[in-house]
């Protein structure tokens, strides 16, 4: 029997609402409000509570544990993923992989852990003017939470979906990496996007939220905060419904001295303008980066079983390897073969469709991340609200990222023939599969480049709430805090002022420990008692 | 067959029905049924499009045939009703252009109503969304397409057919 640290929790009394089955209005009060429980929320529950701060996490999304997590895409994508895993641009052109549970992203994403790349943090400081974006300044931030995650390079060979990724770029003489996971005792399943079923993977599902929550702080689940009341310039409180039906539900007034936004890059941006914050050079929303991603299908002679085994273990950065001022720079990276998610991703439908899904264990599946927002021809997209409330990215997909993506296909599908691949196709309506390279590459190179043709993912939403040390073009300062209200602070990924060039988690992960460290010196320092 | 000229007038005054009807149609009606959003109209709509979407994958004519595309309309409406308000509504606009009998015609070419047209006519309409000028249309065959491939291999009917074993029994002893 697989332990449950969460029904353990439960058992032992942590202070736990479902506030979709709120009975009635409530009112609640804490030290500090921190909004959305995903890398930056995480963290920063952990770090307040253990400083003896009364802290109360507020989580869209159910409180999902391992006991019901059975590797099934029917039943993960509905309950873990915001929109079913169908989230998309306003446009529909990018589908977005975003969790919405209890650990947020971390719950459901491939365990990919890698520091802030160099090249990223130099344009921040050097560029952007944060003082604080330096290696030397963020590693002790990055061993701690390696240490506190169990970070590590992937010590099993990796599987065969990733080792075509290793030989590919061997053969051509392309560096290849191995991908540091942040896992424990990891069974080498291969379903970690369906929430761990044995707790290896260092959610904070499983470590941070746990440790919080032992510490007193109070989860408030499957609750969607509307807005924050906004008094002068602070604010006085948050207000939440119940995620359940529309006609039945009730409100949760949440009072603090302090609050935290970590409701991710769509979210945070969108509870700012719901709760109309002020705003004045317009930089809420604005600036959203996705690594817009592109991906390349081949058929293997001999069997992949993409679905099993840790899903990324080998990257390559070769093509990331350039001047941030020229094209855009991608990273590869394959990606997990489940059955739902490669049939939705792969071109086509009918008799094609399904022959291609017939290969299905021979399928052997590479992405490409495009780095966005270091260049002038790529400056994001931007997150308003609808109507109704709503939040909507809208991201428009320059020629300079169309650049990038057929390069990506070049890359992919050289590299997927250089590993022995018997045909390779690019995730384009408008592609087929070539049986060599030479075909391949031609096919490729004249694609037409458009939204709805080529699929175009994104798995990491970044941005929206820039930190900058100028009011005029961010929106929070380099301790997370807010240019305009004195008591809000933003701790999650959409404090990026560009996309990264890698997987987000570890660098929000060093983010927060940083901010919320000095946040819970600060509390400490204003109310006039020396810090835990 | 239509030619691509004949096709892109289409397609023109398509895209302009789409934009007109939306603005002027009204949102999904009440659920009904075992359906979470999907009225039955709506439901037999998407009926009718799967066995053309899902050409070579569903099982052949017969009781299991109509029982996969039973769950492909079941999978689709909760998929649906997972989706932004906004988004889900657009969706099922959609399926009512495919219904009323004008837009159907500019839209896809088929005469009659799409539960009584053939599976070729079907696809030969998709294939025309799927290359498309115009976004809303692609963007409508993406929807379509994804929401229904989405129901039917996320289910374990659809896994022998492409050699998935499903995931891994965990009661045995942790491998070393």
């Amino acid at each position: 029997m697989i332990p449950d640290p969460i029904r353990e929790g439960l058992a032992r009394g942590w202070k736990a609402i479902d506030a979709a089955s709120l009975a009635r209005d409530r009112e609640l009060e804490a030290d500090v409000v921190v909004i959305g429980s995903g890398a930056g929320g995480g963290v920063t529950a952990e770090i307040l509570a253990e400083a003896g701060l009364a802290v109360a996490i507020v989580e869209e999304g159910p409180l999902a544990s391992s006991s019901e997590f059975h590797m099934r895409e029917d039943t993960a994508y509905p309950r873990l993923y915001q929109e079913c895993a169908g989230r998309k641009t306003a446009d529909s052109a990018i589908t977005i992989l975003q969790g919405r549970c209890v650990g947020g992203s971390t719950t459901v994403n491939w365990t990919s852990s890698f520091r802030t790349p160099p090249r990223t943090l130099a344009h921040w400081h050097g560029a952007l003017g944060l003082r604080t974006a330096t290696e030397a300044a963020l590693a002790p931030w990055f061993e701690r939470m390696e240490e506190r995650l169990g970070i590590a390079p992937w010590a099993v060979p990796p599987n065969e979906n990733n080792d075509v990724l290793r030989r590919g770029c061997a053969a051509l003489g392309l560096r290849s990496g191995v991908v540091p996971r942040n896992v424990r005792g990891c069974w080498n399943l291969g379903y970690c996007g369906m929430g761990c079923p044995i707790n290896a993977k260092q959610s904070m599902l499983v470590t941070t939220i746990p440790a919080a929550l032992d510490r007193g702080a109070t989860l408030v689940h499957g609750a969607r905060v509307e807005r924050l009341r906004l008094a002068g310039d602070r604010v006085v409180a948050c207000e939440a419904y119940g995620a359940g039906d529309a006609a039945a539900r009730h409100r949760l007034r949440i009072r603090a001295r302090h609050f935290v936004l970590a409701a991710g890059a769509i979210g945070s941006p969108a509870i700012l303008l719901r709760s109309g914050a002020p705003d004045p050079n317009l930089a809420t929303g604005r600036r959203t980066f996705l690594h817009p991603t592109v991906a390349s299908a081949a058929t293997m002679p001999q069997p992949v079983e993409g679905y099993s085994g840790a899903p990324q273990s080998v990257y390559c950065d070769h093509f990331l390897d350039a001047p941030l001022d020229g094209p855009a720079g991608f990273k590869l990276e394959s990606a997990p073969v489940h059955p739902a998610l490669a049939a939705v991703t792969l071109p086509g439908f009918g008799e094609g469709h399904a022959r291609r899904m017939a290969a299905f264990p021979r399928m052997q599946v590479l992405i490409a991340l495009i780095r966005d927002g270091f260049h002038p021809d790529s400056p994001g997209g931007r997150v308003r609200l609808r109507s109704d409330g709503s939040p909507a990215l809208d991201y428009p997909i320059t020629p300079y990222l169309w650049d990038a993506a057929r390069r990506a296909w070049l890359a992919m599908a050289e590299i997927q023939f250089a590993a022995g691949a018997s045909e390779v196709l690019a995730l384009h309506e408008d592609a087929a599969p070539d049986l060599a390279w030479q075909l391949a590459r031609r096919r490729i190179e004249g694609l037409a480049l458009r939204p709805l043709a080529a699929r175009v993912m994104s798995a990491h939403v970044m941005g929206g709430c820039a930190m900058g040390p100028e009011p005029r073009s961010s929106v929070v300062d380099e301790v997370g805090r807010h240019h305009q209200l004195e008591n809000l602070s933003v701790h999650d990924g959409s404090i990026f002022p560009t996309s990264l060039g890698a997987n987000p988690q570890l660098t929000i992960y060093a983010l927060a420990a940083r901010l919320a460290t000095v946040l819970a010196a600060d509390l400490h320092g204003r109310r006039g008692r020396s810090p835990v | 067959m239509a030619t691509r000229r004949q096709f892109l007038k289409v397609g023109i005054a398509g895209a302009a029905v789409l934009l007109t009807v939306r603005a002027v149609e009204r949102p999904l009606a009440a659920p009904v049924g075992a359906m979470r959003v999907l009225d039955p109209a709506s439901a037999r709509i998407v009926a009718a499009l799967a066995p053309a979407v899902l050409a070579g994958a569903l099982p052949p004519a017969g009781a299991a045939h109509d029982e996969a595309v039973r769950r492909v309309v079941e999978g689709f409406d909760r998929t649906m009703s997972l989706l932004a308000p906004v988004v889900r509504d657009e969706i099922g606009e959609l399926l009512g252009l495919l219904r009323f009998g004008l837009s159907r015609v500019v839209l896809t070419g088929i005469w009659s109503p799409l539960d009584e047209a053939s599976p070729v006519e079907i696809a030969r309409f998709l294939a025309h969304w799927r290359a498309s000028r115009f976004d809303l249309l692609r963007a409508g065959y993406l929807g379509l397409v994804q929401l229904m491939v989405g129901a039917w291999y996320a289910q374990p009917a659809a896994w022998g057919a492409i050699g998935y074993p499903g995931p891994p029994a965990l009661d045995g002893p942790a491998p070393a």
